[in-house]
């Protein structure tokens, strides 16, 4: 894993704990009570300005808290080469802040330069493995270290794809060294959606490859056949099968960096709070990890 | 005006200005109030739009058109000479409006 | 062949095109509604991004209008940029051109400011100069020195009062506005931006500091726009908004 010669940056690592999405108006909180918060994750894009409240709130932060930028933009799965000037500033960010770790989404927002704010789908094909891994690539050497990619909630597949979701991640860690963030919200909301068993996902999963996991809510809706569509909405509390999911994941994985992301309808401290320490026990119960840890 | 008395002007505006400015420094900002959010238990609104990865239930019924209907304060404002769409000039001539200063 | 980029991209902007084909559920089914989830996504997330950006624009016209507008916007003006945090520069403009605003012609400078206020928000971050520094310049050598603005510091100028329509707008029990023209400064003390009215001249003063012109010339500048014009008040609005960055001796010439 880290051992890979194109990427021997020793990182500063996240811990086998819970940690939050950052929003800005949790920042008192967290300074003063961040209970079973050990480190917080940022949206890259959201600390590429030049300068006032948000990167100070950062670099204050950054003291106190091991840091994940985990970028939202950057349109790996797209078509076109990666944007230049955006690369640049994953890298400013990155040399200014040594955050312990990148992560970004197995997906495309950026078509013609447009930028579409969404993270969508691609089709899973060998030639999408192809530019995928090309991109990587390509992020592993501007950044100088290794990322971590995402699998995505997914509300629609193409029929064109010839990769199980799984096989292609596997696909890309061993064609480019990068490792994996487990979404285990989204491999609930892709497997209702598309009619898969997400127990089957995670036993195809690589989970020796898993830097870090996410969990977070989703909200229920009906395509036009009254099938269940489930929205990948970060804006509500994690789900009861998704909890369980995840003992699934842990039982095969060991503790991990274990993320509660809740990005709409954002609640007040005391309930995110209590979202991480439901994480954190779930991560006491698991057995500690199988592989070494990272870094 | 001389050169003089033009010097004496700016120097005696800035210890006028220095002494208004005393009064303001008076309620000097904390730390909290550097770091924190302008309103506790809400976002910053100056901080503007940011990204996201979540997916959203809303629908959006907008598309591409649009018809203006009779709503917000825009309504309870009472600029009268000005709602007509004639500009109220003013010695000041709008130019580079939003050039960084 | 499957689905392009350039295919999705197309339908995602436009609700009344079809569902690219090759888009599926789990039966195989042309994928209809799931689609929608996508086009929700992006025109509901870049709408809610500029009612957040101009919340002013938002309040004037009423949160439906703004809708309605974000999506005209939106499809017509995507981000060029990941980076949404000044997502809108062209907004204003927008709003200038479409006819059925015409009447309110007030709106596009009202967004410059609320665009100028965000801009300053995420300026880069300067050291004020003590404001001693200054007071103990010799009277001469302060009248022709050089003043270095914030990298926070904007100029909006109007023909309207959007000083007046913006307080409106956002402080409980403010007055209503007047029918007059504003100039406004945008100054970010620590960090948070606040707009200040300007008087007479005070504009053309601004303007002369940020081209280079020593401080007595820029007053004199002032002076010939707007006789009434008070160095003095601006002067403390730029020491307390910490908005003078640098002192620049008289001698040296081309900075800033």
């Amino acid at each position: 894993m880290m051992t890979s010669a194109r990427h021997p940056q020793i990182l500063p690592s996240l811990p086998a704990a819970a940690g939050v999405g950052y929003k800005p108006q949790h920042f008192a909180a967290l300074t003063t009570d961040p209970g079973a918060v050990r480190w917080l994750e940022i949206h890259a894009e959201n600390y590429m300005g030049a300068g006032g409240r948000p990167l100070a709130q950062l670099r204050h932060l950054a003291d106190s808290f091991p840091i994940s930028v985990h970028g939202v933009g950057l349109s790996i799965g797209g078509e076109a080469a990666l944007d230049p000037d955006h690369l640049s500033r994953l890298g400013h960010l990155c040399d200014w802040l040594q955050p312990a770790s990148f992560s970004e989404h197995l997906a495309w927002s950026t078509h013609d330069s447009a930028f579409l704010n969404d993270l969508l789908p691609l089709p899973y094909t060998d030639a999408t493995l192809t530019r995928v891994a090309d991109h990587i690539d390509r992020v592993q050497e501007v950044l100088g270290r290794q990322m971590l990619l995402e699998n995505p909630s997914s509300y629609l597949a193409f029929a064109e794809s010839s990769w199980e979701e799984p096989a292609f991640l596997a696909e890309l860690t061993r064609r480019t060294g990068c490792g994996l963030l487990l979404d285990v919200n989204n491999v609930f909301v892709s497997a209702t959606n598309l009619g898969f068993s997400p127990q089957a996902y995670i036993e195809a999963f690589p989970l020796d490859q898993v830097a870090e996991i996410h969990l977070g809510g989703h909200d229920a809706q009906a395509d036009d056949h009254g099938a269940p569509l489930l929205i990948d909405s970060h804006g509500a509390p994690v789900a009861d099968p998704v909890w369980a999911l995840l003992e699934h994941v842990l039982a095969g994985s060991g503790a991990r960096p274990l993320l509660i992301e809740w990005d709409t309808d954002v609640p007040d401290w005391p309930v995110l709070a209590a979202e991480a320490r439901r994480a954190d026990a779930a991560l006491q119960e698991a057995a500690p990890s199988r592989v070494p840890a990272w870094a | 005006m001389s050169h003089a008395a033009k010097t004496l002007t700016i120097a005696s505006a800035l210890a006028t200005a220095l002494t208004l400015t005393a009064q303001t420094e008076a309620q000097a900002q904390s730390k909290e109030k550097c770091y924190g959010v302008a309103l506790a238990g809400q976002n910053d609104c100056a901080a503007g739009p940011g990204t996201t990865c979540a997916g959203t239930s809303t629908m959006d019924y907008q598309g591409n058109s649009w018809k203006l209907v009779d709503a917000g304060t825009c309504m309870d404002m009472k600029l009268p000479a000005m709602m007509d769409g004639t500009p109220r000039m003013g010695s000041l001539e709008p130019l580079d409006r939003d050039r960084p200063a | 062949m499957g689905v392009t980029e350039t295919e999705f991209t197309q339908a995602l902007l436009a609700p009344d095109l079809p569902v690219p084909e090759g888009l599926c559920d789990a039966a195989g089914h042309p994928a209809g509604r799931r689609f929608a989830v996508y086009r929700n996504n992006v025109a509901v997330s870049l709408t809610r991004a500029l009612h957040e950006g101009f919340p002013v624009i938002a309040r004037l016209l009423g949160p439906d209008n703004m809708d309605g507008l974000a999506g005209l916007f939106l499809r017509a003006h995507p981000p060029r940029s990941p980076v949404l945090m000044l997502y809108g520069a062209t907004f204003p403009a927008f709003l200038e051109g479409l006819e059925q605003l015409a009447h309110l012609g007030y709106l596009g400078d009202v967004a410059r400011l609320e665009l100028a206020l965000r801009q300053s928000y995420h300026a880069a971050d300067a050291e004020p100069v003590d404001a001693a520094a200054l007071a103990a310049l010799p009277p001469d050598r302060l009248a022709a020195s050089r003043l270095t603005l914030a990298p926070a510091v904007r100029l909006v100028r109007s023909p309207w009062p959007i000083h007046d329509i913006w307080r409106f707008n956002t402080e409980a029990d403010a007055p209503q506005p007047r029918a007059t023209a504003q100039d406004v400064l945008v100054v970010r003390p620590e960090y948070d931006p606040r707009p200040v009215l300007l008087p007479a001249g005070g504009a053309v003063f601004l303007a002369a500091l940020r081209d280079g012109v020593p401080l007595a010339e820029a007053d004199a500048a002032a002076r010939r726009a707007a006789e009434a014009f008070a160095l003095a008040p601006l002067l403390a609005e730029l020491l307390s908004g910490g908005a003078i960055t640098g002192i620049a001796p008289a001698s040296s010439e081309g900075e800033g």
